[in-house]
């Protein structure tokens, strides 16, 4: 095939390509540029707690900062680039295909991110700002524009971002499942598979099953805000001395479908992070991993778990106390599987001839942030201490960890320097 | 090599002993806890706070031991583990974690957790707190012993913020005050005008979301006399940060005082 000098050739290859190594690229390119924006916005927010005393943010602009800088950071940055941005490229080059089951609707989903990643940046330029109620979007604050500003046309653009977003992220997840589970070189078995591809395998169901609802949660919140139904907004509300004529709706309608996709979707961001810490230290250590049957059990239990604890993100919501004792003994109960992927990746340098190459610094450092950030977790998942610690900066300490440290700038850079191993053809 | 893996070690070395050194001495103090259910929160804590500790030093420990004992060599002298290695390995974090994380929810935590949502005893003050963008009201029962009705349509801020159908009623109104007596049980029902709000007490280790349409409830037991904060704990708009209040817990005595003076005011 020629160069292409003419624009089709050009656009067909670079711009609407269908081959995976490309769109995986366009995926952590998008992704770097709002990386860089959700970096910025994090640069406002600590200019302004370093000095509170001086007014650099107008208080409406700080809350839509808050709640942009989330947004993107976890959907348009951790998400895009981890797992739709490395899942393309990687699986198909390690599970031996030669592209991923549907390239044309592998193009789709990265096209469909752009104008989503287009929406939520120019969300922040409407009238009345951007969305203001923070990442989690509660409502009333959400549902009603005269509560705070941002509740006008910036709340409604960045729910529709989100609706294509989700689109975009459920296409992709099928390519995703149907390459995995159809497309292995003959002879790879599931239990063949390298662990990283097996992660992703796992995060793409969790993702497949836990959007969903929260693409209900957003369409109703745009109802409630444009079509006048009350899904979420109750009687008797009173603003500006005014009753709101809304009645029969549960602001916990919301909440229970938020964070069923809420905590799943942070598994969905860590689990890909331990399956290239995986390859990486047994890279670099020179041998298997260790455990690998039951590091693969460990991801469905982590899986499945994660699943039926969203409430201890409610514990004081108001919900019934006796499913707060349930969550959060469900919740505790992740620690064990978690806990022994953790262990398993430690252990895989039993035996070795460790080589401290970049991307090796990077997962050791990464291993012992999964330490911490995972130990916090615990605080956070008993019921009792979580009601100290709920809304504080606390939970932003352990996320931050978490997506920050381990999901985020450790297997990024590690797999980039060691892309070396997978550019074998 | 030999210096990066010194410099590694040394680094994780050390980042474990300044993050032990950070809780033992605890620079950050959260306020001292002055509620009965606090004190049952604040073990909890503190029970994780040394589980986990030991947890990381020994992970942390062992991943340095590792790093140390596997490098620097010419070749690895890996075999296969067999499969019932791995399975008795893999017990160990599985127990360790289950036995550490469950103690904690059902043996520690537990109670603390029925001290907070459990039945409240008959002779319980019952307090009630309305919240709304941006201050807390607090309305205790007048003369008669029964909070008198209220309707949204009636709010009229100021002269009647919490809507009373008659204006002329003997409850007992504070903004952002809230006086209660020291060791006596008091239950807080929690309710909103407008967004979500949380009803947040730090030194009492005390937290209660309010939700529109869905009348909430907590409770405590003060346990020291003085002044307390009360924030506001669930984003609820441009105001949130300056929505705060005071809890007042005085002696009893002086609590039937100014009980008295404020029902004395209305007459």
């Amino acid at each position: 095939m020629s160069e292409g000098h003419a624009p089709s050739g050009f656009i067909r290859k670079y711009i609407f390509s269908f081959d995976h190594k490309v769109i995986g690229l366009q995926y952590i390119i998008t992704a770097m540029v709002m990386a860089v924006l959700g970096a910025g916005l994090a640069v406002m927010i600590r200019m302004q707690l370093a000095w509170p005393d001086k007014p650099m943010l107008r208080p409406e602009a700080y809350l839509s900062i808050v709640t942009m800088h989330g947004t993107i950071m976890v959907f348009f940055v951790i998400s895009l680039a981890l797992v739709s941005g490395f899942g393309n490229y990687l699986i198909p080059l390690m599970i031996g295909a030669r592209d991923m089951a549907y390239p044309f609707l592998n193009m789709l989903s990265y096209w469909t991110i752009v104008p989503a990643c287009a929406l939520m940046v120019l969300s922040m330029f409407v009238e009345g700002g951007a969305a203001a109620s923070g990442w989690t979007a509660y409502p009333p604050l959400s549902a009603l524009k005269e509560a705070i500003p941002g509740s006008g046309w910036g709340q409604t653009l960045w729910l529709l971002a989100m609706a294509l977003f989700i689109v975009s992220f459920t296409l992709s997840g099928l390519n995703f499942l149907t390459t995995i589970l159809n497309m292995r070189a003959p002879g790879m078995s599931l239990y063949r598979m390298p662990l990283t591809v097996w992660t992703f395998l796992i995060s793409t169901v969790l993702g497949l099953l836990a959007f969903p609802p929260l693409t209900a949660a957003a369409v109703m919140l745009l109802t409630d805000r444009h079509l006048g139904t009350n899904f979420y907004l109750p009687d008797g509300i009173v603003l500006g001395d005014q009753v709101l004529p809304h009645q029969g709706g549960t602001p916990l309608l919301f909440q229970h479908l938020f964070w069923f996709l809420g905590h799943p979707e942070v598994y969905v961001l860590v689990l890909p992070a331990m399956g290239v810490a995986f390859e990486v230290v047994a890279a670099f250590a020179r041998r298997p991993p260790f455990g690998y049957r039951i590091s693969v059990y460990a991801l469905f239990v982590v899986a499945v778990l994660s699943m039926i604890v969203w409430g201890h993100h409610m514990f004081v919501s108001g919900m019934n106390p006796y499913l707060g004792k349930y969550f959060s003994i469900a919740t505790v109960a992740i620690t064990m599987p978690f806990s022994l992927l953790a262990v398993n990746l430690i252990t895989s340098l039993w035996r070795g001839n460790i080589r401290f190459e970049v991307p090796m610094l990077f997962i050791l450092a990464m291993i012992s942030v999964i330490g911490t950030g995972g130990l916090g977790g615990i605080y956070l998942g008993t019921a009792t201490s979580d009601v100290y610690f709920h809304d504080s900066y606390f939970v932003v300490g352990h996320f931050h960890l978490m997506i920050g440290v381990v999901t985020s700038s450790r297997p990024l850079p590690a797999s980039i320097t060691g892309s070396r191993r997978c550019s074998a053809e | 090599m030999k210096a990066l893996r010194i410099v590694l070690l040394l680094f994780l070395a050390a980042m474990t002993v300044l993050t032990i050194f950070g809780f033992v001495a605890k620079p950050w103090q959260p306020p001292e806890v002055a509620s009965k259910a606090g004190e049952g929160i604040d073990s909890v804590i503190n029970y994780l706070l040394v589980s986990t500790g030991i947890v990381f030093v020994i992970g942390h420990a062992g991943l340095i031991w590792l790093i140390w004992r596997y490098s620097g060599k010419s070749d690895a002298g890996y075999k296969p583990e067999t499969p019932k290695a791995q399975w008795m390995w893999a017990l160990v974090p599985v127990l360790c974690m289950a036995a550490i994380s469950e103690i904690g929810v059902l043996v520690i935590g537990g109670p603390a957790w029925n001290e907070l949502y459990g039945m409240p005893p008959d002779d319980a003050l019952k307090v009630e707190v309305v919240g709304k963008q941006f201050e807390w009201i607090v309305r205790y029962a007048g003369k008669d012993g029964k909070f008198d009705p209220t309707k949204p349509q009636k709010v009229r801020e100021p002269r009647n913020p919490l809507g009373f159908v008659d204006e002329d009623n003997d409850d007992i109104v504070a903004r952002n005050v809230l006086t209660v007596p020291v060791n006596k049980p008091v239950v807080v029902k929690l309710r909103t005008l407008d967004v979500q709000h949380s009803f947040s007490i730090p030194a009492f280790r005390l937290k209660q979301d309010l939700v529109p349409g869905l009348p909430t409830q907590t409770r405590f037991t003060a346990t020291k006399t003085g002044k307390f904060e009360i924030v506001c704990a669930e984003l609820c708009g441009m105001g949130h940060y300056r929505m705060r209040g005071e809890v007042h817990v005085l002696e009893q005595k002086d609590f039937d005082e100014w009980m008295r003076k404020k029902q004395a005011e209305l007459e």
